[in-house]
C-alpha cells in the first residue's frame, strides 16, 4: 500500500457556532462536491422547514437529533472530503461549555487545525483558547481563518488588525507554522478560490492551502520507537516456528540487520525480518503497522519497547505531564488511576499537582487542590512499572498518555509528557 | 502592517517515506484489530458478506499473518438473504478456516423473543437478536464494519464504542478517545462494538477492493435481474420481497451498492461490471450509499440514530 496515491490531511476546526464553524464545514464538503444530492434534499427542507430563506449548509454537520432540536453541537464529529490532490478528515469540535475535551480530542490527531474567529468580534477569550490548545497537542499548522468578511466590507484593514494581534499572540505560544485567511463561509469568498471581493490579500485560498502544506517533515523519522502490540506465533505446521513481535511504528525507521534493544530488559538483538501484511518488507517508517523478527529467542512480550542501542527513550516512574481533565468527578492529589501509555497500561498516583493554568490568560494557579472538567494542569505522577517515554515535544505517540477512572472505567484525562 | 502571508507552499517533496492514504488507514485498521486481540478476551467480528465485512476480514488476516484470524465471526442472519451472498460468507469462513456462528432471526421469531413488524421488515428486530447471541457466547468487543461517512449518527462514533449491560449506545456517555489510546476497559456485562473502517469512505472500500483484489458477492457487479420499483427505489423480486398490486416488475441491469436484508436493500440501475467501472461510478455518484439502497434509513431523519441507542451495530 505504500507510494502512490494521494496522501491523508487530518485537520481540527475550532469556533463556535456563531463563528460560522458548522457553515465553513458545510461549505468545504459542499464545494469539494462531497455533499451528495440526497443529503442536500434533506438540507434545503430542514431549511425550510426552519424557515431560513437559504440553504443552511450548516445543517449538514449537524449530527443527532438532540442537536437538531437544541441547536448545539454535543460532540466531536468526524467528516470526510477528498480533492484530487488529498483526503481529509476533519475532527468537528464543536464551542461549548465542554469545549476543551473536545479540542484536546480533536486536536490530538491532528495534523493542522483551522481557528476560526468572527471578523467583526476579532480575536475573542476563545480564539486565544483555541489556539492555545492547539499548540498544547503540538498540532503542527495553525491557521487562523477570519470569517464573516462580507459583514465588515471586506475591509483590510479589519482583517489586519487581528491578523498582528493573534500574530503577537502566536508568538508567545511558539507556533511553528501560522496561516491567516480572511474568508467568508457563508459566500464562499477564499474557501475553494481566491475572491473577487478581497483583491488585497494575496495569499492562497483556505483549500489551497490544506491541499499544499507540507506534513511529510512533521514526523520523527530519528528516534526508533517501536511499542510491542502482540506476539504472533503460529505454532502451526506451515509457521512451527515463527515469533513476530507486532506493533505499530512510533517514530524512526527499521531496516532488516538493525541492530535493536528491547526494553525493560535491556537486552540486544538484530532484525532479521520486517513482515509487512504477508512477507517481509524492506523498512518500516511511521504510521505503518508491522511486525518484526529478531535473531535472538527473547523473552518479549506486549508493553515492551523497541529501540536502537544508541537512542533509548527514558525509563521512568515518575512523570511531569500536563493534563486535561475530560470527566465530573474533579481530581485530587493522591487519587489513583489506571494509566494507558502506548500499548502499556499501568496504575498510577496523583504525587502533586503543581498547578492549573488558565487558557484564556495562561495565567498559574499554583494553590489549586483540585482540576475540574475541562481544567488543564501540571502534575507529578508515580506509576507501579516503569514506562519508556519521550518528551511529548519530541514524540507525540511515545510522549502521550490517557488516565482512566477505574471506577467508572471512563477515560478521565488527555496527558502530555513534559521534557 | 502588512498581514503575515500564509506558508509558503510547496510541491511535495518525493518523500521516501511515503504512504498513500489507503495505507494510513489499512495501518490504522491493523493496530485497532490487534489492540483489541491483545486487550479483550472474547472478540467477534461480524460478518454479513457485504464488501465492508469482507474488507474487514482482510484487514484481520493481515494484522495476524502468518497466523490465522484468532476470533470467530458472527452473522445475524435475518432470513431474508441473497443467495449469493450466502454462498460466498460459507466458502470465505471454509478459505480462511474461521469459525461461524449463526444467530437467526427466523428462529428467534419462532421462539417468541421477537416479532416480525406489521410490514415483514426484519431490521429493527436484528437487535434483540445480536444482543442475544453476544451474550450468550460472551463476546466482550464486536468488530462492526460500519463508517462515519454513512450516516449523521455514525459522524460521531468512536472506534472504541462502549455499550451499556443491555447493549445500548449513548452519545453523552462515549468516551473521548485521543491519539491511538483506546479505552477498552469494561465492567462484566457490558461490552465494546468496535468499528476499524471508521474513517474510511465508500470510495477507499471500493479502492482497497481494487488494489488487493478482495473476492465480494456477485451481487455487487452489475447482471440482469427481475425487479419492480417501490418509492423511487428498484427491488429485487424474490421469495422476501414480492411486487404488490400495482407494481410492475421488468428485467433491469442492476447492482447493489450494499448488502443488507434482501427486502429491504434496492439496487441501483447500472452497467458497472468491473471494479474499475464501479469505482468511476461511485466517483461520480451523487447520491449516498444508503439513501440510495436502504429502505430502512428512510423511516425518519433520526433513523440510524434511534436504531443505535438501541443496541444496533
Amino acid at each position: 500500500m505504500a507510494g502512490p496515491g494521494t496522501d491523508l490531511l487530518r485537520f481540527a476546526t475550532a469556533g463556535s457556532v456563531d463563528d460560522g464553524k458548522s457553515t465553513l464545514i458545510g461549505r468545504l464538503l459542499y464545494d469539494s462536491k462531497a455533499v451528495f444530492a440526497d443529503q442536500l434534499a434533506a438540507v434545503e427542507a430542514a431549511s425550510a422547514a426552519h424557515g431560513d430563506d437559504y440553504v443552511n449548509l450548516a445543517l449538514l454537520t449537524d449530527g443527532l437529533r438532540a442537536e437538531r432540536e437544541q441547536g448545539i453541537t454535543i460532540d466531536v464529529a468526524y467528516r470526510y472530503f477528498a480533492t484530487p490532490r488529498r483526503t481529509f478528515v476533519i475532527a468537528d469540535t464543536p464551542g461549548h461549555v465542554q469545549y476543551t475535551r473536545n479540542m484536546v480530542t480533536g486536536a490530538s490527531t491532528a495534523d493542522l487545525a483551522i481557528v476560526l474567529v468572527d471578523a467583526r468580534r476579532g480575536l475573542t477569550e476563545q480564539g486565544r483558547r483555541h489556539a492555545f490548545i492547539a499548540t498544547l497537542l503540538r498540532v503542527p499548522h495553525l491557521v487562523l481563518a477570519v470569517n464573516k468578511m462580507d459583514l465588515v466590507d471586506y475591509s483590510q484593514q479589519v482583517f489586519e488588525a487581528i491578523a498582528e494581534e493573534f500574530t503577537r499572540f502566536a508568538t508567545r505560544l511558539k507556533v511553528h507554522d501560522l496561516a491567516v485567511v480572511p474568508i467568508s463561509a457563508l459566500h464562499g469568498d477564499n474557501i475553494v478560490t481566491r475572491s473577487e471581493a478581497m483583491p488585497w490579500y494575496q495569499g492562497p485560498s483556505l483549500l489551497h492551502h490544506l491541499e499544499h502544506v507540507h506534513v511529510a517533515s512533521d514526523r520523527n523519522l530519528i528516534d526508533v520507537r517501536f511499542p510491542v502490540q502482540y506476539v504472533i506465533r503460529p505454532q502451526s505446521a506451515a509457521h512451527p516456528d515463527y515469533r513476530g513481535y507486532a506493533g505499530t511504528v512510533a517514530s524512526g525507521v527499521l531496516r532488516p540487520g538493525d541492530e535493536v534493544m528491547v526494553l525493560p530488559s535491556g537486552f540486544t538483538s538484530r532484525i532479521t525480518a520486517v513482515d509487512g501484511f504477508d512477507g517481509p518488507v524492506t523498512e518500516a517508517f511511521p504510521p505503518m503497522a508491522v511486525t518484526l523478527r529478531l535473531a535472538d529467542d527473547l523473552d518479549i512480550s506486549r508493553g515492551d519497547m523497541i529501540c536502537r542501542p544508541n537512542n533509548t527513550p527514558r525509563t521512568t516512574q515518575d512523570l511531569d505531564a500536563m493534563v486535561c481533565w475530560m470527566t465530573e468527578t474533579p481530581l485530587r492529589p493522591g487519587q489513583k488511576l489506571t494509566l494507558k501509555h502506548t500499548t502499556r497500561q499501568v496504575r498510577c498516583m496523583v504525587k502533586d499537582l503543581r498547578y492549573r493554568l488558565d487558557v484564556t490568560t495562561l495565567h498559574r494557579d499554583e494553590t489549586a487542590d483540585r482540576l475540574a472538567l475541562n481544567d488543564i494542569g501540571r502534575l507529578t505522577l508515580r506509576t507501579t512499572q516503569p514506562l519508556f517515554t519521550d518528551p511529548y515535544s519530541r514524540n507525540r505517540t511515545t510522549g502521550a498518555f490517557i488516565l482512566i477512572d477505574e471506577t467508572t472505567n471512563t477515560t478521565a484525562a488527555a496527558g502530555m509528557i513534559n521534557n | 502592517m502588512t498581514p503575515p502571508l500564509p506558508t509558503p507552499t510547496r510541491e511535495h517533496e518525493p518523500s521516501e517515506y511515503r504512504l498513500s492514504q489507503l495505507g494510513v488507514l489499512e495501518a490504522e485498521s491493523v493496530h485497532i484489530f490487534r489492540e483489541v486481540v491483545a486487550e479483550f478476551e472474547r472478540p467477534v467480528l461480524l460478518f454479513s458478506g457485504g464488501k465492508d465485512s469482507v474488507v474487514m476480514l482482510r484487514l484481520a488476516e493481515k494484522a495476524f499473518w502468518p497466523g490465522r484470524i484468532p476470533f470467530p465471526v458472527l452473522h445475524v442472519d435475518t432470513g431474508h438473504n441473497f443467495p449469493e451472498v450466502l454462498a460466498f460468507r460459507d466458502a470465505k469462513v471454509a478459505e480462511l478456516g474461521v469459525q461461524l456462528v449463526v444467530a437467526s432471526v427466523p428462529e428467534a421469531i419462532e421462539r417468541g423473543l421477537v416479532a416480525e413488524g406489521r410490514d415483514g421488515t426484519r431490521n429493527r428486530i436484528q437487535t434483540p437478536v445480536l444482543l442475544e447471541a453476544l451474550d450468550k457466547h460472551r463476546f466482550t468487543a464486536a468488530f462492526g464494519g460500519a463508517r462515519r461517512d454513512e450516516d449523521r449518527a455514525r459522524a460521531k462514533e468512536r472506534v472504541f464504542s462502549f455499550r451499556d449491560e443491555f447493549g445500548q449506545w449513548d452519545p453523552k456517555r462515549q468516551r473521548p478517545e485521543l491519539w491511538s489510546l483506546y479505552n477498552g476497559r469494561i465492567h462484566l456485562g457490558e461490552s465494546i462494538r468496535v468499528f476499524p473502517l471508521s474513517n474510511w469512505t465508500e470510495l477507499d472500500v471500493w479502492q482497497y477492493v481494487r488494489a488487493e483484489r478482495i473476492a465480494l458477492p456477485s451481487i455487487y457487479y452489475a447482471h440482469e435481474r427481475e425487479v419492480f420499483c417501490r418509492d423511487g427505489m428498484v427491488y429485487a423480486v424474490n421469495e422476501c420481497c414480492r411486487p404488490r398490486a400495482g407494481e410492475e416488475t421488468f428485467t433491469a441491469r442492476v447492482r447493489y451498492r450494499t448488502v443488507g436484508d434482501a427486502s429491504l436493500t434496492a439496487a441501483v440501475p447500472s452497467d458497472a461490471d468491473t471494479i474499475e467501472a464501479i469505482i468511476a461510478e461511485i466517483a461520480a455518484t451523487r447520491v449516498t450509499e444508503r439513501g440510495a439502497t436502504r429502505g430502512d434509513d428512510r423511516f425518519s431523519e433520526a433513523a440510524m440514530e434511534d436504531r443505535k441507542r438501541e443496541g444496533y451495530f
